[in-house]
């Protein structure tokens, strides 16, 4: 089966004239397969946001440099001209975004957001649109749909307005769905809600999900594959019981470590990753999350860890596990 | 909306009763005064008390102020003391000579200001952008009668394009309507004298429209690039809409909301350039009563000129307020 989205040697860096550039995703590559749910797990400032970006050639249009190969269907879409691009994006590939409220544009109603995708690329008209906006609605499970259609976005409440979103990106039923930390701006109760809506919805239409996020709990329940970021870098990659079964990278090993367990002895105190991302070295002379690690090795800080792909994708010198 | 309205309109009262308070106060307090300036040359202290007690000067203010409330609620604002004729009768032949430049002018720094400023935005950091900014900032910078006259000398004396000064030639014999010059030549199909009026118009309302012109444009610039970075348009964008939608729907709606606050103030203003605009091109509105009225310290009309001013001023904000409720759905009024 060939693959959906082949993410290869991804790079993005910030220029600044007058400052060095500053890398936010250092050579991620990932692929995903049709229908799959594929995991970008990592801490702010990892580069997954940035790298959802880049694939939807979202990023602010000065002061970045983004190189490397990113390929949908074959089709290379870093090559695209604007045109061909804006033809694909909300048909081919959609993207749901972190905050609801400031995703949606607060002084046209619901209804014209996502309609405009309708006519736009699957040419219906103003009628046809609206009906089947009502269908959408209906199906991301918001009540009395056909009444919200001429609501705007500050009437609805935090999680109408995501599934408002959810709607507009799969208005099209594209064969891709980025989705950037799509529960993170909600309650907790609402999360869980969304994230089952998404999982049936992708379950449904046979969309292939990114789901970018921090929280490993979000992974557990939904994706099929976990790609886990640190410092710009893919550190480790693994289907998604193996990774919880049996984390090999300590930092993988730490973001488990720090998630509360049910089971475990109340009062129990959480494992914390200790430091934070502003200890990181340069990936190219060591391996950036040396100073956070407790398995570092004096190797650690002055080789850069090659990348093992030995059933599962790993970039460490000292894994958890290994004698 | 409508109780808004009525509310809104009932806080004039207010706002124009502690105005006038300030003025009348604010007036009598200026040394000089109309006796003086009447008399001129001829004036002794004699003559200044004579004269003050006639035009009832000599009272306490508070009694001066309570028979000008009185008379102010009829509608009487009193004679003016350089002509002698009814103020009001006064405003009313002036006021269509200052709203036409006004509207003039206004009309020219929206229509250019919002697309100069978009583009600007669009093309940050480009030629363009650097050529509006440093455009603007001559705009605010430069004196308004002093670019009066700078295109008076060129534009009319020495290219010879637009007259140099008036609002109608003297030979063209124009049917007064409304007393909007250009408007009355269209309504009696006079379509000459509308022209010609027309003419008149360009150079005194491009000198007003400067300064609201430089500001509109900077900001909708600014809002421009603040909106074109918020994260419903990069939804927008990631919807594959075209460009112009992108622009239209998403980006300029949104940007146009502190451009609407804007202009409503910058209207408010006009009439302090007007005063400087019509001086220059010997305009015959609102700001030459003004502008003589202070010169002669004519206490009635000056007071009728200014509170006239006030109430437009609170006006054009209570109509940029209903804007909003028509632009943002987020502001409802109640």
């Amino acid at each position: 089966m060939s693959a959906l989205l082949e993410v290869e040697d991804l790079k993005v860096a910030f220029t600044r004239r007058g400052e060095p550039d500053s890398v936010a995703v250092d050579g991620v590559s990932f692929d995903v397969q049709p229908g799959e749910i594929v995991g970008l797990v990592g801490e702010s400032g990892c580069g997954k946001s940035v790298t959802s970006l880049a694939i939807m050639r979202l990023l602010p249009e000065r002061g970045n440099r983004v190189t490397g190969s990113i390929r949908m269907d074959g089709d290379e879409l870093t090559a695209l001209s604007d045109g061909q691009l804006r033809e694909r994006r909300g048909r081919d590939l959609s993207m749901i975004f972190q905050d609801p409220l400031s995703s949606l544009n607060p002084v046209i109603t619901v209804g014209l957001q996502i309609t405009e995708v309708l006519t736009r690329h699957r040419g219906m008209d103003k009628k046809a649109a609206r009906a089947e906006a009502v269908e959408l609605l209906d199906r991301v499970g918001i009540p009395d749909p056909r009444r919200r259609l001429d609501a705007y976005p500050h009437q609805l409440s935090g999680g109408m307005r995501q599934r408002a979103l959810i709607a507009i990106a799969l208005a099209c039923s594209p064969r891709l769905l980025i989705a950037d930390e799509p529960t993170t701006a909600l309650d907790v109760t609402i999360q869980a809600q969304i994230l089952d809506l998404l999982k049936q919805l992708v379950a449904e239409t046979g969309t292939a999900l990114v789901m970018i996020t921090h929280d490993l709990g979000v992974v557990a329940g939904l994706c099929d594959r976990v790609n886990v970021l640190y410092g710009g870098r893919i550190v480790e990659r693994a289907e998604r019981h193996e990774l919880f079964r049996a984390p090999r990278h300590p930092y993988t090993h730490g973001l488990l470590g720090s998630i509360p367990r049910l089971d475990g002895p109340p009062g129990e105190d959480l494992a914390a990753i200790k430091g934070s991302v502003n200890d990181n070295l340069p990936w190219t002379s060591a391996c950036a999350f040396a100073p956070r690690c407790p398995n570092a090795l004096e190797v650690c800080t002055s080789v850069t860890p090659a990348p093992v792909e030995d059933g599962r994708f790993l970039r460490c010198h000292n894994p958890v596990g290994a004698s | 909306m409508l109780r808004f309205i009525v509310r809104r309109l009932i806080q004039v009262v207010p706002t124009l009763l502690l105005l006038s308070v300030l003025l009348f106060a604010w007036l009598r307090s200026l040394p000089g005064g109309p006796a003086a300036a009447l008399l001129g040359d001829k004036a002794t202290p004699e003559k200044i008390a004579e004269l003050n007690t006639v035009l009832g000067l000599d009272q306490p203010i508070p009694v001066q102020y309570v028979k000008f409330l009185g008379r102010a609620i009829t509608g009487d604002f009193g004679n003016s003391l350089i002509t002698g004729e009814p103020v009001t009768t006064e405003i009313a032949r002036a006021l269509p000579a200052t709203i036409e430049l006004s509207v003039a002018a206004l009309l020219i720094a929206v229509v250019l200001g919002i697309p100069l400023g978009y583009l600007a935005a669009r093309y940050r950091g480009r030629p363009l952008d650097t050529t509006t900014i440093i455009g603007t900032l001559v705009g605010v910078a430069v004196p308004v009668f002093f670019l009066g006259y700078l295109l008076k000398q060129w534009f009319a004396v020495d290219l010879g394009w637009f007259p140099p000064s008036g609002r109608q030639a003297v030979d063209i014999e124009a049917t007064h309507v409304t007393g909007f010059a250009v408007l009355d030549g269209l309504l009696t199909r006079e379509f000459d004298a509308s022209w010609d009026a027309l003419t008149h118009l360009v150079l005194p309302a491009i000198a007003l429209a400067t300064i609201p012109l430089a500001v509109i444009v900077r900001i909708t610039r600014a809002s421009v690039l603040d909106v074109m970075g918020s994260d419903f348009v990069r939804t927008a964008n990631s919807k594959g809409l075209a460009p112009g939608t992108v622009r239209q729907r998403h980006v300029l709606r949104n940007a146009l909301l502190p451009v609407s606050t804007t202009i409503g103030l910058q209207t408010g203003l006009l009439l302090a350039g007007a005063v400087l605009t019509e001086k220059v091109f010997v305009w015959g509105g609102l700001g030459t009563l003004l502008a003589q009225a202070i010169e002669r310290r004519d206490y009635p009309r000056l007071q009728a000129v200014v509170l006239l001013g006030a109430l437009v001023y609170v006006l054009v904000n209570l109509l940029v307020d209903l804007s909003y409720a028509i632009i943002d759905p987020r502001v409802r009024v109640r």
